[in-house]
């Protein structure tokens, strides 16, 4: 029998202390959306756990009565993976924000899934280390978030995900049962759970601990920036970099719009007339760094740059960062709105799935800004757009489908490092044919038989993909997109 | 349908083996055979399954069938001047890919570049309803569904069968050489964990009572401003100690006693266990020639919160790994009912129950 609303706030309050649920709508607002707000709910109710042992018992609890829960950190995501269910609880990890423990001699840190991603690297800095994936929201993304999506960062080619940079999971199961996933050394004994968790979205159990490895700072980092009169070049460019047998830091691209925007909103001395520019990061020891620099700059100079410059000194590579690091919000400036996509592709693939979306931006009349993690292939178009003009939005989200349509038909990927969430469960069917999905629910069932955990995210069920495909076909456009369809 | 591709045979080998009920072993080189515990069963032979079936270097990232010689492969992208930066052992001259991503396995560079599972980028895979299903794919970043991927690695063929794999790879190092000081185990440990504090060209250590190997990857000048640095005698250009280490081919490997892998953290103390140890991984991987019983190693290393392997059986043991606590093992079990649910695929190979 389902519990009503009452009954699950009282139950609550017998676990949690009485600041720690949350039920009021005023109290409910902040939790209706997560980075991606064009999708909003509210939960029914808000809960805060101190402790591990309070996560267990909300859990166990939830499991017993067949109420739905979604796990939220900072709620920086941007699929809509913290999206809150109405009939459930929002279980916020924003309390469990503790460093616990940190083995400089090991290199690892054991923290608490709500502590923000660069308050890791802060922590540990007087030490020399730091935690090497850099999401571009890590002043105010949290790890636990992290883990759920295996978020990445500009750094990713040479350093990795998150799955490749955590070494242990503390996870509570829906039935309120607590597991150690991981080990103390770089593997475990059994099936590699830690890699099943990680980017899993909160849909087999909850986060409650983390163990991070940690990396010896680079002696330098240096960055070069070239400019291109054509994006075609600096792709290949990208590619002649990696030929040569070099793996940079970080290895970024942006087309014009995105080079204009950034330019105009904090003045990094991008050159506006190029039609892409690439960032190119190296780093580790002084000489190594040297000897690369030389090289890159040479296979830049083959490749067709009309400019190159490599930042004379630190203040110089952070003010060639800053522009690429604000690119999302500098677009954000030149339009009211806008919509930022997530795929992956093969990195050779790069020219003509510029020029469809391109060709795509001229048909649905809404301009894409392109920014590109160029080294791993993972390319954010930023659709702007007005959420205020009648069905501008519906278009983008249409656009935006169509653009990871072309992701995938080209041998990539709908989503890199953002996750699936409620914003790509259509594109899912794209990706995956029916087995493959039936092979995920049977996954998820393992974890959690009933379906409590973020219900109606990540994966698409089988009646849903038929019905996004007939749609397709017949209509072209899905009527109410914002409405779930079981 | 290139020769090579005998997904079809398989899947239909599958289909009957599920209509019959006859459990499958599912093998290829035949060199990891020592590896685990015995599974009864037919021979389900994926040998003939082969072949490289994408390499782009610019893209880096190698697919092949599961089948294919690890040698190939190793040959095809030295050609390139790149490599399987896992350093995977072969442990016999027919090791397939697939193989070695079933077992996981890694070699000296897996403490400074990753192991095998961080490198696998997607794979192709029939599950126990005889599907055909691919996750992952050929991308360095893809966080589409679960990472199905992942979780083939090491598991030890008991989830399906690997069809094919795709891996990322990375360039070959410019430089490379190997320093040796003379220094005890205590000694050893501490000094590499001092090394690792820094930012330095590292890509391998290993150390015994006697010596401390340092391997040193990377630019020319890189490598040579940390061999200043960190001192030693080199070893001769040539010199195939890494390869034999890797190999099981050093004179410490020659022993009648059990082998033992022992996972921990890098920096846990000298066990005080009997036999003889090598190091490696900075001290993360420990192979231990001892005829200790199980239960003693297995508590000394879980206090330091790692897992113990019994990597090759002398005498008769029947927990290979290391066991499972009961909650995890339910994972593994509804895992399995999960990807095989007639129990079809190398029953018993890692655990009883899975």
């Amino acid at each position: 029998m389902t519990l009503h609303k009452q009954e699950i706030i009282k139950a609550l309050l017998d676990i949690l202390p009485g600041e720690a649920v949350l039920f009021e709508e005023e109290d409910l607002h902040p939790y209706e959306c997560d980075g991606l707000s064009a999708y909003r709910r509210l939960p029914m109710v808000v809960a805060l756990p101190g402790t591990v042992e309070q996560v267990q018992q909300v859990l166990a609890f939830c499991s017993r009565n067949d109420v739905a829960v979604v796990a939220r950190g900072a709620g920086t995501g941007l699929s809509g993976g913290a999206l809150p269910h109405e009939e459930g609880v929002l279980l916020s990890l924003a309390k469990f924000n503790d460093i616990l423990d940190v083995d400089a001699g090991a290199r690892v840190a054991r923290v608490q899934p709500g502590v923000r991603n660069l308050a890791i690297s802060q922590a540990v800095d007087a030490l020399g280390l730091y935690y090497a994936p850099d999401p571009s929201s890590q002043i105010a993304c949290t790890i636990g978030g992290n883990v759920a999506e295996n978020s990445g960062g500009v750094h990713c080619l040479k350093y990795g995900l998150t799955v490749h940079n955590i070494q242990q999971l503390k996870i509570v199961t829906i039935e309120g049962e607590l597991l150690t996933i991981g080990n103390s050394g770089l593997d475990s004994a059994g099936y590699d759970l830690l890699a099943l968790m990680t980017g899993s979205e909160g849909m087999l159990g909850v986060i409650v601990e983390v163990t991070v490895k940690l990396l010896p700072k680079p002696e330098r980092a240096q960055v070069v920036l070239a400019a291109f009169d054509d994006v075609v070049k600096a792709g290949a460019a990208v590619g002649n970099i990696i030929a040569e047998g070099i793996i940079p830091a970080g290895l970024e691209m942006m087309d014009k719009l995105a080079i204009k925007a950034a330019e105009d909103f904090v003045h990094a001395g991008y050159p506006t007339d190029a039609e892409a520019i690439l960032l190119c990061e190296l780093d580790g020891t002084n000489k190594e760094v040297s000897e690369q620099i030389l090289r890159v700059r040479e296979i830049l100079q083959e490749s067709g740059a009309s400019e190159i410059r490599t930042a004379k000194n630190e203040q110089e590579r952070l003010i060639f960062w800053k522009g690429r690091k604000a690119a999302f919000p500098a677009v954000g400036r030149i339009s009211p709105d806008y919509y930022c996509m997530d795929g992956t592709i093969p990195r050779k693939r790069l020219p003509e799935v510029l020029k469809n979306i391109a060709d795509l931006s001229k048909k649905y009349d809404l301009p894409v800004a392109n920014v590109f993690h160029a080294g791993d292939g993972n390319l954010h178009p930023l659709i702007l757009y007005d959420a205020n003009k009648p069905g501008e939005l519906e278009r983008t989200e249409e656009f935006g489908g169509k653009i990871l349509e072309l992701c995938v038909a080209v041998g990539g990927t709908i989503t890199g490092e953002h996750g699936v969430g409620i914003e790509k469960i259509n594109q899912m069917c794209v990706q995956f044919e029916s087995a493959e999905l039936t092979q995920f629910h049977a996954v998820k069932h393992a974890f959690d038989s009933k379906g409590l955990l973020n219900p109606g995210k990540a994966v698409p069920t089988l009646h849903r993909c038929a019905e996004f495909g007939a749609m397709h076909i017949h209509h072209g456009e899905m009527p109410f997109p914002d409405l779930e369809r079981f | 349908m290139s020769e090579n591709d005998i997904s079809a045979d398989l899947r239909q080998q599958v289909e009957q083996a599920l209509s019959s009920g006859t459990a499958q072993n599912i093998c290829a080189g035949n060199t990891k055979q020592f590896y685990g515990r015995t599974n009864a069963g037919d021979t389900l032979d994926v040998s003939q399954h082969r072949g490289i079936i994408n390499y782009e270097p610019t893209e880096l990232v190698i697919t092949a069938r599961a089948g294919t010689p690890l040698r190939e492969i190793e040959q095809v992208l030295t050609e390139e001047s790149q490599m399987l930066a896992f350093e995977p052992p072969a442990f016999g001259s027919t090791a397939t890919l697939g193989g070695t991503i079933a077992c996981n396995f890694s070699g000296p560079r897996r403490a400074f570049s990753g192991s095998a599972r961080d490198f696998v980028l997607g794979c192709t895979l029939i599950n126990g309803k005889a599907e055909l299903l691919h996750f992952g794919g050929e991308v360095m970043k893809n966080v589409a569904g679960y990472d199905v991927s992942r979780l083939m690695c090491g598991a030890m063929g008991t989830l399906g069968v690997i069809l094919e794999v795709s891996v990322k790879v990375l360039p070959k190092p410019e430089t490379e050489l190997t320093l040796v000081q003379q220094r005890g185990v205590a000694d050893s440990l501490a000094k590499v964990h001092s090394l690792a504090r820094q930012p330095l060209p590292v890509s391998a250590t290993s150390f015994n009572d006697n010596a401390l190997h340092i391997r040193l990857s990377g630019t020319d000048g890189a490598v040579h401003a940390a061999r200043k640095l960190i001192g030693g005698d080199e070893l001769p250009a040539g010199d195939d100690y890494w390869q034999q280490l890797k190999e099981h081919e050093l004179e410490e490997f020659d022993t009648d006693a059990n082998l033992w892998r022992l996972s921990l953290v890098s920096n846990a103390p000298v066990l005080n266990l009997l036999g003889s140890t090598l190091y490696e991984w900075n001290g993360a991987q420990r192979w231990l020639m001892t005829s200790e019983n199980s239960e003693v190693i297995r508590e000394e290393v879980s206090r330091q919160g790692g897992h113990a392997v019994c990597f090759r059986q002398r005498t008769d043991i029947q927990q290979v790994f290391h066991p499972l606590d009961s909650g995890l093992l339910k994972i593994h079990r509804q895992l399995k009912k999960a990807f095989d649910p007639d129990a079809i695929f190398n029953p018993g190979r890692m655990y009883a129950e899975i």
